[in-house]
């Protein structure tokens, strides 16, 4: 068991390189997140966000360069912090023939997670998910099982949660009310977030810090609002435009 | 703690064979499937038995050659099948980035497997012996303690086999799934399910010779014929045996750490 001293960073990623065979997906960047901040990854298709987060989970091992986690090495100690972590994204799915209460129970046990029934009943009346308990998986909406993927994410009251497109397929109205979820999640057990999501709204209310990546690299690290003003944008999709199209250095060098 | 470690949880394994059962229950016919296949095999090869042995020499007239070996080759099959669908399920499902992102160990995944693949051998094959039992007169179960050898044996190869698969899946991913299904086959010719060593070319023997169930089908012939058991065979089987099981769990451990490189377990899939 690895107790990170309490100035230690939730995550720290430093000088991180990843590449498959030719191809580089992660090209040197180096982030930290501080214990309970949420931090949201923007980048467009092929910028490196999933290989960053899987890096973080473990599930990658780095071409060169470190990933820590809550103290532990990644992929070298994770065993001593994946009981500590979770992850919800769209490149899994939980086996639809199960049901709710079947894959909630299993993962719960996995995650050694005390008075399992209680936490799933907790977790369903949280993600208004009770009525479907007992129902496969498989029969359920895309947003309901998005649901369901999030309460698996939350079953262990994680303290480092990895969100790749956590309101993916959601409507309006419950994308909203699962952010609220998180955020009390966040704000109730001190969690460190890190969210991957092409949703800038959703980046813009739930994240204090935005990490935007392009081909690899960190193109610029910075809080919504001072992002909002060095760009003099009104939204952080225009800021994201900016960066996606090269504006960002257009700017800089016309000043 | 890597990949390689030895720590467990009894917790943990309970919870993968809850879920493999969860999903067998689910459908009364993936459990029918696990009874079927068997015993067409039984019923061909037990009125194959009965044929030759009106028409053939002795070794043919022996009791229940060709049902034992049907029987003792499907314990073998069905024990590497069963080991790897349920492997599969979590491919076709794309859960396997979640069991991975878990605490879950390589070493309690694979004790899991193990345990399925006997609970599902277990659901197929019992209901077989005893039709076979029912229609040809021989009784698998009587054989007692070397049932209990041959069936050690010929699952512990059916395991160092399903791991080999699991390691290869996780690397190549499903473009290695019909590995799953049709490996075994090269053990049907090779380790002389129906017929003596003997008969093999002198080079192949050799080969027969390094796979452990060549030992086992051997044995049981000696069983059935000359009513001898043959000790010996079974300890070199089992020597054999260890040394395949360590062979895949590190071949199993290498294409695991190959896949952490290539980024091939959170996708799964292609």
């Amino acid at each position: 068991m690895i107790l990170p001293h309490p100035d230690t960073p939730a995550v720290a990623v430093e000088n991180l390189v990843k590449r498959y065979k030719t191809v580089t997906a992660v090209d040197g960047i180096s982030f930290r997140l501080a214990p309970g901040s949420i931090t949201g990854l923007l980048g467009g298709n092929g910028a490196g966000k999933t290989t960053t987060i899987a890096t973080i989970m473990g599930l990658v091992a780095p071409t060169s360069g470190t990933v820590t986690v809550l103290g532990a090495r990644m992929p070298e100690q994770r065993y001593d912090v994946l009981h500590r972590m979770n992850f919800e994204s769209p490149y899994v799915a939980l086996p639809l023939r199960l049901t709710v209460r079947q894959n909630l129970s299993v993962f719960a046990q996995l995650y050694a997670v005390a008075d399992i029934d209680k936490r799933i009943a907790e977790l369903a009346a949280d993600l208004d998910l009770t009525e479907f308990l007992d129902r496969d998986t498989g029969k359920l909406s895309a947003g309901q099982k998005t649901r369901v993927s999030l309460a698996k994410a939350l079953l262990n009251r994680p303290e480092v949660l990895l969100l790749d497109e956590p309101t993916a397929s959601l409507d309006p109205d419950t994308a909203d009310w699962v952010r609220s979820r998180l955020e009390h999640h966040r704000v109730t057990h001190g969690a460190t977030v890190l969210l991957a999501s092409h949703n800038m709204t959703e980046v813009e209310r739930l994240c204090e810090r935005v990490i935007i990546m392009k081909t690899g690299r960190i193109e610029d690290d910075d809080s919504p609002q001072r992002l909002l003003a060095r760009y003099g944008r009104e939204t952080l999709e225009e800021v994201f435009l900016d960066v996606a199209r090269g504006q960002k250095k257009h700017r800089e060098a016309a000043q | 703690m890597s990949d390689t470690g030895f720590d467990f949880s009894v917790n943990r394994i309970t919870a993968m064979v809850r879920r493999y059962m969860y999903l067998l229950l689910s459908s009364w016919p993936r459990v029918l499937d696990l009874i079927y296949w068997p015993t067409v095999q039984m019923l061909m090869w037990g009125f194959l038995q009965l044929y030759v042995a009106q028409n053939g020499g002795p070794f043919a007239r022996a009791t229940g050659v060709f049902i034992g070996a049907v029987l003792l080759w499907d314990i073998l099959f069905r024990g590497q099948l069963g080991f790897s669908i349920s492997f599969l399920e979590e491919m076709w499902s794309r859960n396997l980035g979640n069991l991975m992102m878990s605490p879950l160990r390589p070493v309690e995944f694979v004790a899991s497997l193990m345990i399925m693949s006997i609970v599902r051998l277990l659901i197929g094959m019992i209901p077989v012996t005893l039709l076979a039992l029912a229609f040809f007169g021989f009784n698998l179960w009587a054989l007692g303690f070397a049932l209990v050898a041959f069936f050690v044996n010929l699952l512990l190869t059916s395991w160092a086999i399903g791991i080999f698969v699991a390691g290869m899946l996780l690397r190549h991913g499903m473009g290695a799934e019909s590995m799953a299904w049709t490996i075994m086959f090269l053990f049907l010719p090779l380790t002389c399910v129906y017929y003596p060593v003997t008969v093999l070319p002198v080079w192949l023997q050799y080969v027969a010779w390094s796979l452990p169930p060549t030992y086992i089908f051997e044995g049981m012939r000696a069983l059935l014929i000359e009513h001898v058991f043959r000790a010996d065979l079974m300890l070199e089987a089992l020597a054999f045996n260890v040394v395949l099981f360590a062979a895949a769990s590190f071949a199993f451990l290498k294409l695991l750490a190959s896949a952490r490189v290539q980024g091939s377990l959170l996708q799964g899939g292609e």
